[in-house]
């Protein structure tokens, strides 16, 4: 078995793009297990990044490093600085809700509020304190998701009475609602049809102008659809018969699938594993 | 199946029982249903019995007379038989005992499923059970010499039977049930919506409060259902420190006499089979039961209406 070093992947963005978020060495533990090594990663503004690799690399546990969600797994623990804008966000000092007003989130299953379309939509600007006209609040963020045309006769039924594409952009428009920098969406489609997910990655594209995105997907076809950068996740057998993921190659899209550096890169994108 | 398939196993070495095994299976489901009809032939044999007397009742003492009068004197020489007396104690006493396990039982729910780290939880369930097990006469005499004594310091018109203390102290005993079935129902709120309202940058309380409480909100009436239905139902406390004197309204200072309160009074002494006395005790015992029966109907259809389906 090659040792995970993680080589030029690292290769922080060359150009001089401002980033928004980064990872320096960033290892998370779930109790005494190791599940992701040393990760270095810089993800530039209003660019869509994609993580891509086997089940159980720890893509997920990289992702929930930037909004702190692990925070609510009393096993894991982070370690390893993570810069949001030049400022660390990993520390104790820093208030973790705060911290997802700024960086929102997406998740596998769509997880609307049992509310109205409306009151999921308002839910999150009303715990932040948001002074503006909620209808047109809820206009835009809809419009955002494209989602409006679909549902805007029946913003007081239940966001559990959508079809599951649907719901999906309901996350997202209720995401997007309360302003974030960066949206971090974790297979996001994973749930949905072909024809939904075609919705979602088009409105991905929309969306870059005004966000950073990272998103984790298991279909590579999508990651090569809709990012300018991925990051390649792997996992090694550890000797305590766990799994230790690592990061081995990030880079530009198109090197990543038309000429990655790394074997292992390879024979994931050609699909000769995982 | 192809020949080469099975070919390979000698035909002799495969010999099922299936003819022991169907024989068990009729023997098994005919003793289940044996115990399933016992359980259904004792509720009809009780609702009937019930129902039996509970006519021979009104032949005796007209409808009207049952939900018009004022007064309660089954056994006095001037007969009244106003239900409304005794279903005014059982109500007040089953109202205090809701304002008490309520808030009591849904903060515990709350503090136990959300707040709690395991090791206070460790510490804090087997209270509550503890409490769920006490004998209910126990409870009985605590409102009677403890509480009310207490209560009289400060409140000096309080009598000595009383409406309070009963239900402060089935509040107390209610509690628990309201407190575990609760957090049952807040614990069954997916993961996955507590890390929606976490991911929009909730705080724990904002997400308790508006994304985990309404998604429980179900369960949550359905346990305080239940817990009023025992509160209705319960016996012992009211018996022993509510009194036994039949007063219509809702003064919770005075002695007043449930509709269990009642029943207990006329079984323990011996009304003659027959007698008026005898069956009004099935009246009051129907009207108990529908009672109980209409909020059973309630909770099934709110519960049917509010749960929300996640899959
Ligand atoms: N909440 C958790 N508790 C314990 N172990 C976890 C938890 N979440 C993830 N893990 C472990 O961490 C490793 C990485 O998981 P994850 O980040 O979900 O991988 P991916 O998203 O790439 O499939 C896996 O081995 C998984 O078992
Ligand atoms: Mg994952």
């Amino acid at each position: 078995m090659a040792s995970p070093t993680p080589s030029s992947s690292i290769s922080a963005v060359a150009e001089s793009k401002s980033i928004a978020l980064k990872a320096e060495k960033v290892s998370v533990y779930y109790g005494s297990n190791l599940a992701v090594k040393d990760v270095y990663l810089d993800i530039p503004e209003h660019e869509i990044v994609a993580f891509i690799g086997p089940s159980g690399c720890g893509k997920s546990t990289i992702l929930r490093c930037f909004n702190r969600m692990n925070d609510l797994i009393p096993i894991a623990k982070v370690e390893g600085r993570i810069l949001f804008d030049g400022e660390e966000i990993s520390g104790k000092r820093v208030d973790p809700v705060e911290l997802r007003r700024r960086v929102g989130m997406v998740f596998q299953k769509p997880n609307p509020f049992p509310k109205s379309i409306y009151d999921n939509i308002t839910f999150g600007a009303k715990i932040n304190g948001y002074q503006g006209d909620y209808d047109e609040l809820v206009e835009r963020s809809l419009r955002g998701a494209a989602l409006w045309d679909e549902v805007k006769d029946k913003l007081k039924e239940s966001g559990l009475g959508l079809s599951g594409g649907q719901q999906q952009r309901l996350c997202i428009a209720r995401a997007i609602a309360i302003e974030p920098e960066v949206i971090l969406m974790d297979e996001p489609c994973s749930a949905l049809d072909p024809i939904s997910t075609i919705k979602v990655e088009e409105l991905m594209h929309d969306l870059k102008s005004k966000y950073t995105i990272v998103i984790v997907t298991h279909n590579m076809q999508q990651a090569s659809r809709v990012s300018d950068r991925t990051a390649f996740f792997n996992a090694i057998a550890t000797d305590k018969g766990g799994k230790m993921g690592y990061l081995v190659e990030y880079d530009k899209t198109e090197a990543i699938f038309s000429n990655p550096k790394e074997e292992y890169t390879r024979d994931y994108v050609s699909g000769r594993f995982g | 199946m192809t020949a080469d398939v099975t070919g390979d196993i000698a035909p002799g070495s495969w010999n099922p029982k299936r003819d022991r095994a169907k024989m068990v299976q009729i023997i098994v489901k005919i003793i289940f249903g044996a115990f399933a009809a016992i359980s259904i032939f004792t509720t009809i044999g009780i609702l009937g019995t019930l129902i039996f007397e509970t006519i021979a009742f009104f032949q005796e003492v007209s409808i009207i007379r049952f939900l018009t009068e004022t007064r309660w004197t089954p056994l006095f020489a001037s007969k009244q038989f106003g239900i409304f007396v005794l279903i005014s104690a059982t109500v007040m006493i089953a109202v205090i005992s809701v304002l008490v396990a309520l808030p009591l039982g849904l903060l515990s729910a709350v503090c136990l499923s959300e707040y709690a780290t395991p090791r206070v939880r460790k510490i804090l369930k087997p209270i509550l059970e503890i409490l769920a097990g006490v004998p209910t006469v126990v409870y009985g005499y605590f409102a009677l010499l403890t509480v009310t004594p207490f209560l009289q310091t400060f409140l000096p018109n309080l009598q000595g039977f009383n409406a309070l203390s009963a239900g402060l102290v089935l509040g107390v005993m209610i509690t628990p049930l309201v407190a575990s079935l609760s957090e049952d129902a807040l614990y069954s709120v997916p993961r996955s919506l507590k890390d929606g309202a976490y991911a929009l940058g909730a705080t724990k309380r904002e997400t308790v409060v508006s994304v985990i409480l309404p998604a429980a909100v179900s369960g949550i009436v359905s346990s305080l259902i239940l817990a009023i239905s025992r509160a209705v139902g319960e016996t012992m406390i009211v018996t022993l420190a509510a009194g036994a004197n039949p007063t219509l309204g809702f003064n919770p200072f005075v002695p007043v006499m449930t509709m269990t309160a009642f029943i207990v009074q006329i079984t323990a002494g011996d009304a003659p089979h027959g007698t008026t006395a005898y069956k009004t005790l099935f009246a009051v015992g129907m009207t108990l039961f529908l009672m109980t029966f209409a909020l059973n109907i309630f909770s099934f259809w709110f519960v049917r209406r509010f749960r929300e389906k996640y899959d």
